[in-house]
């Protein structure tokens, strides 16, 4: 880097020069405001001033701000910084940038965040591991909605410290009135959502006042420039003073004589000899030996790789926590948490969603929505779904238990994010606040009496079969017919119609998204309950939500399920029509309606597709009959 | 006001807590170490079939390096690739072998033999049609041949303005494209691995590695690295402000072009006709490193193919380019 070597002349000790290199401290800021406020000029402008750019980077964006460019003649600085074409060609910040810098007294990260509300969900992944915030206000403006917005994502991720640069100050005249009152004004904002230490500065990123230096524009302060107000703020390392924690990343078996867990300390230290625990197990052992990137340890701190090596052969895998046998990391199925949504599809209450907490995984639904925060009052609001960006305070529940700590102690422990089952994308990033209920007092009680036990009583495997198609298919008509077939070849089994169970167990449901999801919830841990009691379970259900069938689906073992596509065009159905009811839901008598106004998601992998224009509804039945012969062997 | 006051009590305190606080704190490169062993060990723990680009090149010998550490005393449970455009340095070639024999890893080397076939090369077609055929296109081949569901590529955040925007785990659909205003958040570290069939992820241990901590690493270390990056007298031709060393009988001399011997070495390693060296005496690592703290200009100046026009990066990332 350009940087050193400006003001302590060529150096010749390249043993010197590394050393004082790598002591040297590190801060990582997020830089955060709404569009417009000038974030990428004043990183850029940064950068420049701090010779952290190289000539032909300078130089290419000489080129660009022929054609880009917003400042006339001049530079346009945030050419420096905004990567992507888009981003040049409108203007704006679309994903955050990671930009690289040193000065003689620090190494600095600077995570450039979008300013457009539409990508505020990209800030999380910056926010998450910076060390202060970099609150960029326009002095013209004032706070914005986004400026809020952000400083909610911020102090929900804990960041507690905030550099306020309020911008454009050549604007406004170098106005101290205008900057006072948006300091005290953000203060206020701030102090209410839990951020602790507010240190303003009054800044230009066009004319460089009070960026690295004081150009004369405000005489009226005589604080630190933002470079130096970066250079001096304290970092506070996490996990320093944590308990000791690993998360399994890894179990390193190479050859039989070493077995060796890997993982990243999340906090705490661990040191040779000393008592741990693994978490899931509750099982105790003691630290033989620490291997470190380079070699045996005596001692890791927080943030370092390591493989560790226990006196006693425990089992331990990934998902699992190491932690101190002292302070023994706790285990939970059920959690309040905060949670910021990142996906255009709202969050639905009772869907299942993937979960991933350290190096845990596993299926989670949301049970509770408590609250959504109203951004611009920081108000709570009643809601029953999240929107993207929403922010909201819930209730989860897990399909196991993990171990985990409250977000306030460990943000490597405590922090999660979910992902959609059915298009896998991240939708959402959460933060624990506590565990609802310890789940050792809930554990599955373990009978004398098991699944196997009854199958093995009544000679069959259990499984279900899992009808799904439009309405008029002719799914019931098949299951019918299907399971009069398999009671002559004498299996015990059960049926599961979706009209008949609205009349009982799910008359409390209508057809909205969220009422359809919980239906399917209800029928499937229905249907888990009678394979665990040996039952072959047909189930006749539109069920139009893939992420739904495979929540079923992971509810029962491995090949228990079988998804069967009752294949009907929708004219077909319509056609046949033989409650009537498409007619009604053309008409509009009928909202909601599967193929009407409401998604049937056509299953992607099913295990049989049944084609009824092709098959009889004794070939469709003699076709699933067919599949489970070749399938299993009937008898355990 | 407050940032100078914090730092004065900082200064009081030193003595006590700073001194423990230092034990407790990793240093500047060991902390870099640590977080790309931490991504390796993800990609081995979560995918089915990963595999790590090797290019030969100081970045992708480094990350090598980190992944033999992750999984010590094993050896990574993954196989090296090296696509080969048939165009790279004598010397690469020479390097990569030895390597993947010292470090007793599967080297697979895949070249795209219908590129081959045409007769695509650099002179004949141009560096943007070469790049895409044999680099680019040739990749997608061998990620689709061996149905490679993960692959690691030594690409650092601070080499490029459309490279400081992506993840550490990068979503590459069926066609390989990366979407760069549609990419998984990353909050903690905690990278989402789930994919459908046919995408794949393309991941960088070193996305938050500077060109200078690399070559500290190296130092550090005492990684061997091509001697292509040790200035050495080898014969130049200065074309289009790029100076070309002449590895080979292949470079068409243009008339009254005549190779001078020149102290030279490389920054970055590719195709030799398209990566320009520097006029340097630089012989050693400690020598480069010096020399690096001085320069004013980037990494990538060198490389032909990234000056075709403004985005060009980034448009060939979006076509598949690592």
């Amino acid at each position: 880097m350009p940087a050193g070597a400006e003001s302590a002349g060529p150096p010749t000790d390249v043993d010197a020069v590394l050393e004082a290199r790598d002591g040297k401290d590190q801060l990582r800021f997020i830089i955060c405001g709404s569009v417009d406020d000038g974030k990428s000029t004043l990183l850029g402008r940064l950068l420049h001033e701090s010779k952290n750019v190289f000539e032909d980077q300078f130089a290419a964006a000489e080129v660009e701000s022929r054609t880009y460019g917003t400042q006339g003649s001049a530079v346009d600085l945030a050419l420096l910084i905004d990567g992507l074409q888009a981003e040049r060609e409108q203007g704006i910040t679309i994903d955050i940038a990671h930009r690289y810098f040193e000065t003689d007294r620090r190494r600095f990260i600077a995570v450039d965040a979008p300013g457009h509300e539409q990508y505020t969900r990209n800030m999380a992944t910056g926010a998450s591991n910076a060390d202060v915030a970099l609150i960029l206000v326009d002095a013209r403006k004032g706070l914005l909605t986004q400026t809020r917005r952000h400083s909610h994502v911020i102090a929900l991720i804990g960041i507690r410290r905030v550099i306020l640069a309020v911008n454009k100050m050549d604007l406004v005249n170098y106005d101290e009135g205008k900057f006072s009152s948006i300091v005290e004004e953000y203060r206020v904002t701030a102090g209410e959502m839990g951020i602790e230490e507010v240190t303003p500065v009054p800044v230009s990123a066009l004319t460089g006042e009070n960026v690295l230096a004081a150009r004369g524009g405000t005489p009226w302060y005589d604080g630190p420039t933002l470079l130096e107000l970066l250079e001096s703020v304290e970092v506070r390392r996490d996990g320093m003073d944590g308990k000791f924690r690993l998360p399994v990343q890894w179990v390193n078996r190479p050859h039989p004589d070493f077995r060796g867990f890997s993982g990243t300390v999340a906090s705490g230290y661990v040191e040779r000899g000393m008592d741990v625990v693994a978490s899931l197990s509750g099982r105790q052992s003691t630290v033989e030996r620490i291997l470190g990137p380079s070699g045996e340890l005596e001692r890791a701190v927080p943030g370092q790789a390591v493989t560790l090596v226990l006196a006693d052969e425990i089992d331990v895998g990934r998902g699992d926590m190491i932690g101190d046998a002292e302070h023994p990391p706790e285990i939970a199925d059920h959690f309040a948490v905060h949670l910021i949504w990142m996906d255009t599809q709202p969050m639905l209450p009772e869907r299942h969603y993937s979960i991933r907490l350290a190096s845990a995984a596993g299926m989670a639904q949301i049970t509770d929505l408590t609250h959504r925060v109203d951004i611009d009052t920081g108000g709570y609001l009643a809601a029953k779904t999240l929107d993207l960006n929403e922010i909201g305070y819930c209730k989860i529940s897990l399909d196991r238990a993990v171990p985990f700590d409250p977000y306030s102690e460990s943000r490597q422990t405590g922090g999660f994010v979910l992902i959609d089952r059915v298009t896998n994308a991240t939708v959402g990033a959460g933060v624990i606040d506590f565990a609802l209920r310890r789940a050792s007092n809930i554990s599955w009680r373990q009978m004398n009496v098991d699944k196997a036990a009854r199958s093995r009583a009544i000679g069959q495997e259990p499984c279900v079969l899992w009808l799904t198609g439009l309405s008029g298919a002719g799914k019931s008509t098949i299951a019918d017919r299907l399971e009069q077939k398999l009671q002559a070849l004498d299996r015990y089994t059960y049926l599961l119609d979706g009209d008949n169970v609205r009349h009982g167990l799910n008359k409390d449901l209508g057809f909205t998204d969220q009422d359809r999801v919980e239906n399917i919830r209800r029928i499937a841990e229905v249907a888990r309950l009678m394979v665990d009691a040996g039952l072959i379970v047909i189930v006749s259900f539109i069920s139009p939500f893939r992420s739904e069938r495979e929540m079923a689906r992971a509810l029962v073992e491995e090949g228990e399920f079988v998804e069967i596509h009752v294949d009907t065009p929708l004219e077909v159905c319509e056609a046949r029509d033989p409650k009537g009811l498409y007619a009604k839901a053309r008409k509009g008598d009928l909202a909601n309606f599967t193929g009407v106004d409401s998604p049937y998601e056509t299953p992607q992998d099913p295990e049989l597709r049944i084609d009824t224009t092709q098959l009889s509804v004794d070939e469709a039945a003699d076709m699933v009959i067919a599949y489970l012969e070749s399938t299993r062997t009937g008898v355990e | 006001m407050s940032g100078f006051k914090l730092e004065s009590q900082t200064a009081r305190l030193c003595s006590g807590r700073l001194e423990e606080e230092r034990e407790m704190t990793l240093s500047h490169l060991d902390r870099l170490e640590s977080e790309s062993i931490h991504i390796i060990r993800e990609v081995a723990a979560e995918f089915r079939n990963p595999v790590m680009l090797y290019s030969i090149g100081k970045d992708s010998t480094a990350m090598l390096h980190l992944a033999c550490k992750a999984f010590a005393p094993g050896k990574p449970p993954f196989p090296l690739l090296h696509v080969d455009t048939t165009w790279k340095f004598k010397d690469m070639i020479r390097f990569r072998d030895e390597t993947a024999a010292r470090l007793g890893l599967d080297l697979i080397v895949h070249v795209n033999e219908e590129g081959v076939a045409r007769g695509i090369g650099p002179f004949s077609h141009g560096s943007r049609m070469h790049t895409d055929i044999m680099k680019t296109q040739a990749l997608k081949q061998a990620l689709d041949r061996h149905g490679f569901d993960a692959a690691f590529g030594g690409a650092r955040r601070d080499e490029e303005k459309s490279r400081a925007k992506e993840r550490v785990f990068s979503l590459r659909s069926a066609a390989h494209r990366w979407d760069p205003k549609n990419q998984r958040p990353e909050p903690w570290g905690l990278y989402n691995t789930q994919l459908v069939p046919g995408e794949s992820v393309r991941v960088f241990p070193l996305s938050n590695w500077t060109e200078l901590d690399v070559w500290h690493y190296i130092y550090r270390e005492n990684i061997p690295v091509v001697p292509l990056y040790f200035s050495a007298t080898r014969p130049v031709v200065k074309r289009d402000g790029l100076l070309i060393v002449v590895d080979d009988d292949r470079l068409p001399l243009e008339p009254g072009e005549t190779p001078v011997g020149m102290p030279v070495r490389f920054r970055t390693l590719g195709c030799y006709p398209l990566t320009g060296a520097i006029e340097s005496d630089a012989a050693s690592v400690p020598d480069i490193i010096l020399e690096l703290m001085q320069t004013r200009g980037s990494e990538r100046q060198g490389r032909a193919i990234d000056n075709d026009q403004v985005g060009s990066m980034e448009q060939k990332k979006q076509e598949g380019y690592f």
